[in-house]
């Protein structure tokens, strides 16, 4: 109940600024940017999504921040976390029924991507249960995100700082698979440390589902990196809610 | 149950600083206890740790005999509370947000839309109830902020600085509102405004450095002013201050006497907060002066206020 009440009021207060619109706006036109002129969608002469769903880590990478930001670093600012936390209501309802909001707005933005499919049905016969997977893939992948950001709103009363750093931890957790990331660990460190690093990357995990392979052990990643985020964001609400 | 509101011990540090040293009190229903103190005394911390925001270094808070930090929601239901500055979420209209807060306190849908109104029309918000919190007047903020406290009829109101940024009006009519549901629930208060204490506590507790330095009903600590029964008499004519003064300096448990020889104006203290007006009266028929005004002076908290908390 108190969840609900909570997801209710933050999807409706996305809905009351501009900041809803500007999102969806900027999302769809970026995705169809990348989709068509960076991802060479027409020229590749496939029918599929890939061109699509390989570009939604980067957009997520700066997009996301953005809708986390002001999560908690908002309530702390304008005192509003005072009242949140003397409601009755569980700590616990207060940050799923901000991270469900702030999750089910994503879905709907990614949702209006729809055309995207419509698009790709039209011109040729595409695996619609790989393009699903895309789908239910990026949504996972846009929840980590969210949960990251949503860990790390509270723990500042400055947006911007908010943003900065969501967007530096989530840029680490991006690019853990490539070279980035590797190289600064192969040399010296062993190759357990290596590889674990490599599996933590959000990109791993999320090319495997958008291929339309939809293996547990993704689902599972992503599950617990939303699990261990949430978890974090409990304590950090509790230990910054005073200053 | 009387208490309402069962506080032990209660202490909270930040860091090296002690903001709330030890503060035991217990609140009755009926009672509108008034916080006073200067900035920084830890009224507002000692409020947050009733209201359950911060968890006690030490101590207990039980509110309606649920513990606040081993049964947080029990107690939490019992509790309307405005905090400091009166918070909400500015992008919402009064409106919303009291539909917010009736349903995360679990206002029933049936008389939803009734306690809202209520609410409403006790905080007078009525003209301003369409329109985003963040355009309003400080004063309708705060009667938000009221109204979301009083929403759910709640056992124990405890209210940061319900008057601040209220024009005189506004004040007097949410002193009147105070008062009228003092009855039936326990409030604790906290204020700088001196008279509100004595308009609507039925006891004052001033705390400073975190401490209770002084607890009792406003008229006990109004005693503790030297102005207590002072006798202060105006002259019909200046001339005889001096031979008043004299005469009533005199007169036997006074203390100090204070003259103003331009005014006209002479005032007895008196020792131990004793009452000097037959006295002063018999000494100005003695010497045959002609009195213009005589008056038994009340104490002034704000005296009793400096003194206590600059010592």
């Amino acid at each position: 109940m108190g969840i609900y009440t909570i997801f209710r009021r933050e999807l409706t207060s996305y809905f009351l600024t501009p900041l809803a619109y500007i999102f969806i706006v900027i999302f769809l036109a970026m995705a169809g940017t990348f989709t068509f002129f960076v991802g060479n969608f027409f020229g590749r002469g496939q029918a599929d999504l890939q061109p699509f769903f390989q570009f939604h880590p980067w957009l997520y990478l700066f997009l996301i921040p953005a809708i986390t930001m002001r999560l908690w670093a908002e309530e702390r600012k304008t005192g509003s976390i005072e009242l949140l936390l003397t409601l009755p209501i569980s700590m616990t309802d207060a940050v799923l029924g901000k991270f469900l909001a702030a999750w089910c707005f994503t879905g709907i933005a990614l949702a209006l991507t729809f055309p995207m499919w419509i698009t790709v049905n039209v011109l040729g016969y595409p695996d619609n249960g790989a393009i699903l997977a895309g789908y239910a893939g990026s949504f996972l992948m846009a929840g980590s995100f969210l949960a990251v950001g949503s860990a790390i709103s509270p723990l500042t009363k400055n947006q911007v700082i908010a943003f900065v750093i969501t967007s530096v931890v989530c840029f680490v957790f991006t690019v853990g698979g490539t070279g980035v990331v590797l190289n600064f660990f192969t040399g010296w460190a062993p190759t357990l440390v290596v590889d674990t690093v490599a599996q933590m990357s959000f990109m791993t995990h999320f090319n495997a589902i958008s291929r339309g392979v939809i293996d547990a052990r993704d689902m599972v990643y992503f599950a617990s990196v939303i699990g261990f985020f949430l978890f974090a964001n409990v304590i950090f609400v509790d230990l910054k809610k005073a200053g | 149950m009387a208490e309402m509101i069962a506080i032990d011990g209660l202490t909270k540090r930040f860091g090296a600083i002690t903001a709330v040293d030890d503060i035991s009190f217990s609140v009755k229903r009926g009672e509108v206890l008034g916080f006073l103190g200067p900035n920084g005394a830890g009224k507002s911390t000692t409020m947050k740790m009733i209201t359950g925001f911060l968890a006690p270094t030490a101590g207990t808070a039980r509110v309606c005999g649920f513990d606040i930090q081993d049964q947080p929601i029990a107690a939490k239901k019992k509790i309307g509370y405005l905090p400091e500055g009166a918070p909400a979420y500015p992008d919402m209209t009064p409106a919303a947000f009291l539909d917010f807060i009736a349903r995360v306190r679990n206002v029933d849908s049936g008389i939803r839309k009734k306690r809202i109104a209520d609410a409403v029309e006790k905080t007078q918000l009525g003209e301003v109830l369409y329109q985003s919190i963040d355009t309003l007047s400080k004063g309708f903020k705060r009667r938000v902020g009221l109204a979301q406290a009083l929403l759910h009829d709640p056992e124990v109101l405890v209210l940061d600085e319900p008057t601040d940024g209220l024009d005189p009006n506004q004040k007097h009519e949410v002193r009147g509102l105070i008062k009228a549901m003092s009855y039936d629930k326990a409030i604790i208060i906290s204020t700088h405004i001196l008279e509100e204490v004595d308009a609507i506590c039925t006891r004052a507790m001033i705390i400073s450095g975190g401490r209770v330095v002084a607890d009792g009903t406003p008229v006990e600590l109004e005693q503790l002013s030297r102005h207590y029964n002072a006798v202060a008499v105006r002259l019909e004519d200046p001339a005889d201050t001096d031979a008043v003064k004299a005469a009533l300096e005199r007169i036997d448990g006074a203390l100090s006497v204070d003259a103003n020889k331009y005014a006209g104006m002479v005032t007895v203290y008196p020792q131990d907060a004793r009452s000097l007006i037959a006295e002063v009266g018999q000494a100005m028929r003695h010497g045959r002066w002609k009195v213009a005004e005589i008056r038994v002076e009340r104490g002034h908290l704000d005296e009793v206020f400096r003194r206590i908390t600059q010592a």
